[in-house]
């Protein structure tokens, strides 16, 4: 499979992946086959040790590179191959945000602001260049208050906002994002949410494991759904929360899709359940829309 | 019967930055949530009950102890707080010593130790992992073990701190349950929480906290009822909370299941 430059390609192919961690004899991913368009904004669901982190460590190539263990199959990324390649190579495509910011920080660093800049130090970013991306990044997340503070002075929502900035900061084209919301509170995760979304429509790839359904109905393309490190299904979040087995996999859909399973209320068109507020409001025609001017 | 009594609290890190002021609050039996924006203060007040800081003005009594007359250690029978952040806590080579630190350190035996620890990771679905390095768990099994640890201890007071975080979807149940079991108990459950639904589906009353100050206080139903005033305060309603209003609903619901069986009965 070649790709090359097109107007919409397969930013990343994995085909057949599996893997094993060592001193383990559960495969953690059993044969995990999709690709994913540039710009695309990717959902992973599943219960826990279903395969989400183990997934995320592969795309950036933690797995196999770090972790070692058994690895078979193949991941590509901007066709780049992550067997063969190198974590360095492989840095300045696709960056990692990790489920605990703890992790994230580099604990060299004194500030937030510097924090922010370690990794484009790393790439030999010039000065001008490295202030422009940082104070970009501080925006975006929304931390311009916490720029002086140290890192570890903060409260775990900051600390997972400063992860998350020090991330795009080095404008990989392909995120990836283990639980990057886990710590924030209601209108933060939206905010982070709504981050994502502005960097997949200026054409960044984002793959992000989330539990919170609701959210990732409303912002993404296509769901992935492990279990037992199985690909279970990979399609539209319509499709995949429209399953009547998803509670077999540990995975309950958005409430709006429950509530509309239980009363019966389906799209015919598609032959699929309402998964935002938006879709239950225009399946009910528009009416009781009070809700939606305030 | 247990409680934690707030008389008129303030408390800074840095003179002239107040963190909390002037809060005044009375727990009880309810099991109860407090709600707020990231560095609203919520994580500050609950090391202030657990005695890990002392309030500058005013008093809390925890089981009628003050705080600020008694250290940490002595208070530790009566009130236990789970971390937000596991790593925090956690420093034992396996799950069942780490599990065991807390209640031999306030005067259980090994042996009982051992049973309340091994209870306690039952509950919480972990037992199987026991004789691991809690280093090898994944984060939010961590987190399990975290609050494994505080149960064996056995206080009549219990304080969870984002409780939830990393948790799929089984996690939460178990959690749920967990926190109702003690309450029917007799123990009182506090916790701080970012997730609205667990919040609408677990806790009888609740507690909006913004920049240091407690801006709401009741039963979480009525607390959802103000609309506005969540989202002035950065927080969300409950999905099913938003999903009834979109339905044009007049009354505040707090769980899918209760608007499931509203419309099922008027069909």
């Amino acid at each position: 499979m070649l790709s090359c430059g097109g107007f919409s390609y397969e930013k990343i192919i994995v085909e057949n992946l599996k893997y094993k961690y060592p001193d383990t004899d559960q495969l953690a991913l059993n044969d995990v086959s999709f690709e994913v368009e540039e710009g695309e904004v990717i959902g992973i669901v599943g219960q826990n040790s279903a395969g989400k982190s183990s997934l995320c460590l592969a795309l950036t190539g933690l797995i196999p590179h770090f972790f070692n263990g058994a690895y078979g199959g193949k991941v590509l990324i901007d066709g780049i191959e992550v067997k063969t390649s190198t974590i360095t190579d492989l840095s300045q495509k696709a960056g990692l945000v990790f489920d605990n910011p703890f992790t994230q920080m580099t604990a060299s660093k004194y500030t937030v602001y510097d924090e922010i800049a370690f990794g484009l130090e790393n790439i030999g970013v010039s000065r001008e260049e490295m202030i422009e991306r940082v104070d970009w990044s501080l925006k975006m997340m929304g931390i311009e208050n916490i720029k002086d503070k140290n890192p570890f002075d903060l409260s775990g929502g900051q600390m997972q906002r400063v992860a998350i900035a020090s991330v795009i900061a080095m404008r990989p084209e392909i995120l990836v994002l283990d639980e990057p919301t886990s710590q924030l509170d209601p209108q933060a995760s939206e905010e982070v949410f709504r981050v994502i979304q502005q960097l997949s429509q200026e054409g960044i790839t984002i793959v992000i494991a989330e539990h919170k359904m609701e959210k990732l109905a409303s912002f993404t393309d296509r769901i992935l759904l492990l279990y037992e490190g199985k690909q279970i299904d990979f399609d539209t979040p319509q499709k995949v929360f429209s399953r009547d087995d998803l509670h077999d996999y540990g995975v309950v859909p958005p409430i709006f899709t429950t509530y509309c399973k239980a009363m019966g209320m389906k799209n015919k068109k598609t032959n699929t359940y309402p998964v935002t507020l938006a879709e239950v409001s225009s399946l009910l025609g528009g009416e009781n829309n009070e809700w939606n001017k305030s | 019967m247990n409680g934690i009594k707030v008389e008129n609290i303030s408390f800074s890190y840095t003179e002239g930055q107040p963190v909390l002021s002037n809060i005044d609050v009375h727990f009880r039996q309810e099991s109860t949530a407090i709600i707020g924006q990231n560095g609203a203060g919520k994580t500050t007040f609950v090391k202030l009950l657990k005695g890990l800081l002392k309030p500058a003005t005013g008093n809390i009594y925890v089981n009628g102890m003050n705080t600020q007359e008694y250290t940490v250690a002595q208070l530790a029978k009566q009130i236990g707080l789970v971390f937000q952040n596991p790593n925090d806590q956690i420093f034992k080579h396996t799950v069942i010593e780490e599990v065991m630190f807390g209640p031999k350190n306030i005067g259980q035996s090994t042996e009982e130790a051992r049973q309340n620890s091994l209870l306690a990771l039952e509950k919480i679905g972990i037992v199987h992992e026991a004789d691991k390095n809690p280093y090898d768990l994944s984060l939010s099994d961590r987190k399990l073990v975290s609050i494994a640890s505080i149960l064996a201890m056995k206080p009549p007071i219990i304080i969870f701190d984002e409780p939830t975080m990393g948790q799929d979807y089984l996690g939460k149940e178990r959690l749920k349950k967990i926190m109702k079991d003690l309450r029917a108990e007799g123990v009182l459950v506090l916790s701080i929480i970012h997730d609205m639904d667990f919040v609408a589906e677990t806790f009888e009353r609740t507690i909006v906290m913004n920049q240091g100050k407690i801006v709401l206080d009741g039963p979480t139903r009525e607390v959802f009822s103000h609309e506005q005033l969540i989202r002035d305060v950065y927080l969300e309603l409950p999905h099913a909370t938003q999903l009834g209003k979109q339905l044009g609903l007049k009354q505040t619901f707090l769980t899918v299941d209760e608007l499931i069986n509203f419309n099922r009965k008027k069909q």
